[in-house]
């Protein structure tokens, strides 16, 4: 199938491809991130994360109308407070389902998958309800518009620039958070040993609800990129949420590194072989390469070493 | 096997029970299509009779029923659409005697893994071996690595989507997203006239009958009491010398063959198949009605099953925007109010009232019914 291309036409091909998959990578890790923090850290299968990631998609959308109507001249901002807005309206809806919904199951894992499947169908209806069954579509600032010619053959988009480098920083900040900071530290105590970390005097069931607030707002704000990108309908949630599930499993669910090495691969996988076959061969590949890798290492790619 | 008579007393009642509603009561009740209806209802009752063996009794949730439905829902469909597109029903393709959607598709010969579905004999053995087969692989690869729980459901679900992506995309094969249509006889006979539907209902309520008592079998066997022992602490049944991953195995086989055979009959009732009843939302559905029927209770599942469709048909009528709330308030009120479903609260609270009152009039005669037919301690499934 390389037959018909020249050595340089591939390497465009590859280039490109590859920074297709770089945009999708992004999504993927933003979504994962949040998924990453709710199931390898507490344990929950959220199967409504795809729609808090509509929700901050749906918040960007109307941050932005409300622009255009009465801010025109802030309109290439509006972007950031959208953001912001996003990660609070998830990372709240988020916090009122744990303490509704989550914190009566952690007990039964499998239980919150249904529940929060329930949670989701829920969500969707409302969505088609407020905001109509159409997909809408967020109007782009004009800096965000148009191309970077880096050689004659390869061009990339700037809004995906621009949703690769917040991707960059989102990934840092959460990073710093778990890691470094005294709140980072006390999730990661009580998700080890939350009898013991209860005991040294942290909160636990204070920090389950920031937790899983934190992990719904960075969905939030992966809604908010995902605009950039693709417009939003209420279903759109339901596309992502098997992939990103893989994504977190196949890197081993507790470690973030892996989850962005997961994402890499899975994103370059299936973004360069959809130039080379259909779209949907492409992704039957990739998945059931993932499966099978699975089956060989069920602890995915970046396991933690823990005695069990 | 293990015991002479392996169906107790409340089982022969709920068998009995379930005969005089789908046997007597539903039929003489129903116009065909309103029976038709219920007949497309039991086949997803087949799965959620699987997902009692494996979900409730050996505590393996699988997301991916809809792929073994699909298969033995496409092998049927594959039959019936050879016998269809004979030669001289074919006549203006291009190329007569393949499937219409292949014709589209310019595809000018038959695939040859469609071959072995001219014949009858060898679609029934494809129905009911290709899934079982394919259930033992997946099963096989996960538990002997001691993979399961969440991990077990997430890679199911995935393996739901692969196949569904596949049959979307392959469309000369398979007929894409509308699926095979169109079909019209078995063996000749037609199966579309009102008396080849009630003919089929009550085949299929045979073999639910048939499935029920394997099922019971397996549930009052030691294999029965192995699987739930395991649930319950899987080491400690490890410990003991049993190899826990081909029990749990056996379970999720025998699942699959289960929901085959729905969706085989899926197929014959209904008329078409299409990749809409094998993908994740339809797998995760009949969770559902397992869930809400009682996970743990064989009986229950196949009432929770009717339940939930005869809501969904009736609300998604009249309310198509209320039936979706509905449905997702159902899944949280199921898992947060009543895990055990509707045999849970039966059990709990309906049996023990009639107890009471049968117990009062006996006035101490007979204790022996509240003693067999009570809950029993420690939340372990009573059916």
């Amino acid at each position: 199938m390389f037959g018909d291309y020249s050595i340089g036409d591939l390497g465009a091909i590859f280039a490109m491809q590859g920074f297709a998959g770089l945009i999708l990578f992004s999504v993927y890790v933003l979504m994962a991130l949040g998924l990453a923090i709710i199931f390898g850290q507490m344990g929950v299968i959220n199967m409504a994360h795809g729609e808090f990631m509509i929700l901050g998609a749906y918040v960007t959308w109307m941050t932005s109308s409300a622009f255009q109507a009465y801010l025109p001249s802030l309109f290439p901002g509006y972007f950031f407070v959208a953001m912001i807005l996003a990660f609070i309206a998830a990372g709240a809806l988020g916090m009122l389902v744990e303490w509704g919904l989550i914190r009566h199951l952690y007990k039964r894992p499998l239980d919150t998958l249904l529940a929060t499947w329930g949670l989701s169908l829920i969500l969707q209806q409302a969505y088609r309800s407020i905001f109509g069954a159409r997909e809408v579509g967020v109007e782009l600032p004009q800096w965000m518009l148009g191309s970077k010619q880096i050689t004659d053959t390869i061009e990339v988009p700037i809004n995906g620039i621009f949703v690769m480098c917040l991707t960059f920083l989102i990934t840092a900040a959460v990073a710093y958070v778990m890691y470094k900071s005294r709140w980072g530290r006390q999730v990661r105590a009580v998700v080890q040993n939350r009898v013991m970390a209860g005991a040294v005097g942290i909160n636990t069931e204070k920090v389950d609800r920031y937790t899983f607030g934190l992990g719904c707002g960075i969905a939030g704000i992966a809604g908010s990129a995902f605009t950039m990108i693709g417009s939003t309908g209420p279903t759109s949630g339901q596309l992502y949420i098997v992939d990103t599930f893989l994504v977190v499993v196949f890197g081993g669910a507790a470690s973030l590194f892996g989850t962005i090495a997961s994402a890499f691969s899975i994103s370059q996988a299936q973004s360069t072989m959809e130039f080379f076959m259909s779209g949907s061969m492409a992704k039957v590949l990739t998945l059931l390469a993932i499966v099978a890798i699975l089956m060989v290492r069920p602890q995915g790619l970046f396991a933690l070493k823990v005695r069990k | 096997m293990e015991s002479p008579r392996f169906l107790s007393r409340s089982d022969l009642i709920g068998l009995a029970a379930l005969a005089l509603l789908l046997v007597v009561i539903l039929p003489l009740s129903l116009d065909v299509f309103r029976l038709n209806l219920v007949a497309k209802y039991l086949t997803y009752a087949f799965v959620a009779l699987g997902l009692v063996l494996c979900w409730g009794f050996g505590g393996i949730l699988s997301l991916g029923q809809g792929v073994f439905f699909g298969l033995g829902g496409y092998g049927m469909a594959m039959y019936l659409k050879l016998e269809a597109s004979s030669v001289a029903n074919t006549k203006i393709q291009s190329t007569p005697g393949i499937p219409d959607f292949m014709d589209w598709n310019q595809i000018t010969q038959l695939p040859l893994f469609w071959q072995p579905f001219h014949s009858l004999t060898l679609t029934i053995l494809a129905i009911l071996i290709v899934p079982t087969l394919f259930a033992y692989l997946i099963g096989a690869a996960m538990f002997k690595r001691r993979v399961g729980g969440v991990y077990f459901a997430i890679i199911t679900q995935a393996i739901a989507a692969i196949l569904t992506i596949l049959i979307i995309g392959q469309q000369g094969y398979t007929g894409g997203i509308n699926g095979i249509t169109d079909l019209r006889t078995l063996k000749g006979w037609d199966i579309r006239p009102d008396h080849a539907k009630v003919v089929l209902y009550f085949v299929e309520v045979a073999f639910l009958f048939g499935c029920i008592l394997l099922a019971l079998f397996v549930r009052h066997s030691k294999l029965g009491r192995i699987l739930v022992a395991m649930r319950e602490k899987e080491d400690r049944v490890r410990f003991s010398g049993y190899s826990v991953a081909n029990f749990k195995i056996f379970a999720f086989c025998l699942a699959a063959m289960f929901a085959a055979i729905g969706g085989a009959m899926f197929t014959l009732n209904v008329g078409f198949m299409s990749p809409s009843f094998v993908g994740i939302v339809p797998s995760i559905e009949m969770v559902i009605y397992t869930a809400v029927g009682g996970r743990l209770s064989i009986f229950g599942a196949i009432y929770g099953t009717l339940l939930v469709n005869f809501a969904k048909t009736s609300l998604s009528e009249s309310f198509p925007q209320l039936w979706l709330f509905g449905l997702g308030a159902l899944f949280i009120a199921v898992v947060l109010i009543f895990p055990n479903g509707l045999a849970g609260i039966w059990r709990d609270h309906v049996q023990p009232l009639i107890d009471k009152v049968l117990n009062r009039r006996k006035s101490g005669s007979d204790h022996t019914s509240g003693k067999t037919l009570g809950p029993v301690a420690g939340g372990a499934p009573a059916e």
